[in-house]
């Protein structure tokens, strides 16, 4: 018990907390609920800017993990907190005691069907972010079938209060702007669309994007929230929009629809949080002890945050607090009283 | 036809589909950067004939790529060529050129 460290969540965030964990001395035990390590990045196929592979920052990530030990089709079923001490019961059987535990759960992305309107689920050219992404790892779905007009919806179920999150979701902005680039790629006769009520990008390399999107692929955008999706009798989508910058109703009928759902909490966080009794926020994520100068520990001691638990989060955000993470972790291990 | 006493006025819609877009795509090869903009309205503010009547580079532009140019292509009538939407164009456009290629290509005198 004296070492172990305990990390609830196999993303990208766990993984590198893991490893870093380890590095300097430590017990990591990981605990993954799904099949397999990764999260969502083992879901994606490449990354913006640049478009270096998910596959690849996976691999370097795990390529070094032989001696730690992590646990997959794993859930939690109980955590107590007695002196100072976590103990953890898993749903295969298995007990821990540990002195921190660190929460990397992440997120969902936010179920495209709720949106009815968009018709996710209900037309047979509708998809989302995720779908287009599967697509791009193995060039098959029989929705997309050489697509002439394409459009992008930006926002779905961000920055909604009626579908429960009111919060930008910060990476759909990026991922949108760099999935309409990169299925231009494949099929480069197609007019791509984004509808975006504003593009929000901030990060670096993110602008130039942007850029490259309008000169190089000829991505066309278009200011406005996409209000209702329908199909007509070629099965082709009618999508309704006001076009805001020039205050016009506006109506296109294309072949494929790719909705950007956004990042919202995940449901096990609010489980997790009553066996911890600390708080979640009004839009579910962990509250961290101080968002400014703690974003990595709770008002817990002995718990830690990493990750887009704590809110939406780009990949290398998220290896960066894992890292700040270990920092905290490792000073409260050091100052522990027994 | 029989007069119900009213009428109504067509769809003010945009359908995009719709449109004829070879004058627009004339326009493009000529002048690649039409799509570049990204809607600041800085020349629109710092257009000294757009304080006294409608000139709005920004809306004109859109209104081409809409299939709706016949409202707004008169207002380029007004334009000074005085050049100070070119620099402040934060995108770099070369404004003064564009406004010459969009009357020569859609035939504004």
């Amino acid at each position: 018990m004296k070492n172990n460290v305990v990390i609830i969540g196999g993303g990208p965030s766990g993984i590198e907390a893991a490893r870093q964990i380890r590095k300097i001395g430590y017990t990591p035990i990981l605990i993954e609920k799904k099949p397999n390590l990764g999260g969502h990045l083992a879901k994606w196929d490449r990354l913006f800017p640049e478009g270096v592979y998910a596959k690849d920052i996976l691999d370097s990530i795990t390529s070094d993990m032989d001696d730690i030990n992590w646990f997959t089709n794993t859930e939690i079923i109980s955590i107590n907190h007695i002196k100072e001490i976590y103990n953890i019961k898993l749903s295969n059987g298995i007990s821990i005691r540990t002195k921190a535990v660190l929460l990397t759960t992440g997120f969902e992305l936010f179920k495209a069907e709720k949106k009815e309107e968009y018709g996710y689920g209900i037309y047979d050219h509708v998809i989302t972010n995720e779908d287009l992404e599967k697509f791009f790892k193995e060039h098959k779905d029989k929705r997309i079938e050489d697509p002439k007009v394409i459009g992008f919806v930006h926002c779905v179920g961000s920055r909604d209060e009626k579908a429960g999150n009111r919060q930008c979701s910060k990476v759909c902005c990026a991922t949108a702007v760099k999935q309409a680039c990169e299925i231009k790629q494949l099929f480069p006769d197609a007019i791509v669309y984004c509808f975006y009520m504003d593009l929000r990008m901030f990060g670096r390399k993110y602008e130039d994007m942007y850029l490259d999107a309008q000169q190089k692929y000829g991505i066309r955008f278009i200011r406005g929230r996409v209000s209702e999706v329908s199909e007509n009798i070629d099965k082709r989508l009618i999508i309704k929009a006001e076009d805001t910058l020039y205050g016009k109703p506006l109506r296109v009928t294309m072949d494929l629809l790719v909705l950007m759902s956004g990042i919202v909490a995940d449901q096990k966080n609010i489980e997790l949080a009553k066996m911890l009794k600390i708080p979640v926020g009004e839009d579910g994520f962990f509250v961290p002890q101080n968002s400014i100068l703690e974003p990595c520990k709770s008002q817990k001691n002995g718990l830690f945050f990493a990750g887009a638990c704590t809110g939406p989060k780009t990949i290398p955000e998220s290896i960066s607090e894992a890292r700040a993470a270990t920092l905290s972790i490792d000073e409260y291990l050091k100052n522990f009283k027994e | 036809m029989t007069d119900f006493g009213f009428s109504i006025d067509s769809s003010k819609a945009i359908t995009i589909e719709d449109q004829d877009n070879h004058l627009l795509e004339m326009l493009h090869e000529i002048e690649p950067d039409i799509y570049i903009c990204m809607a600041c309205g800085s020349c629109t503010a710092s257009c000294p004939a757009g304080v006294f009547v409608e000139m709005n580079l920004r809306k004109v532009l859109l209104s081409l790529q809409r299939g709706m140019e016949k409202e707004t292509l008169k207002q380029l009538k007004s334009c000074m060529l005085c050049g100070k939407c070119n620099i402040v164009c934060p995108r770099g456009i070369n404004t003064r050129n564009l406004i010459l290629s969009i009357c020569k290509t859609y035939n504004v005198q």
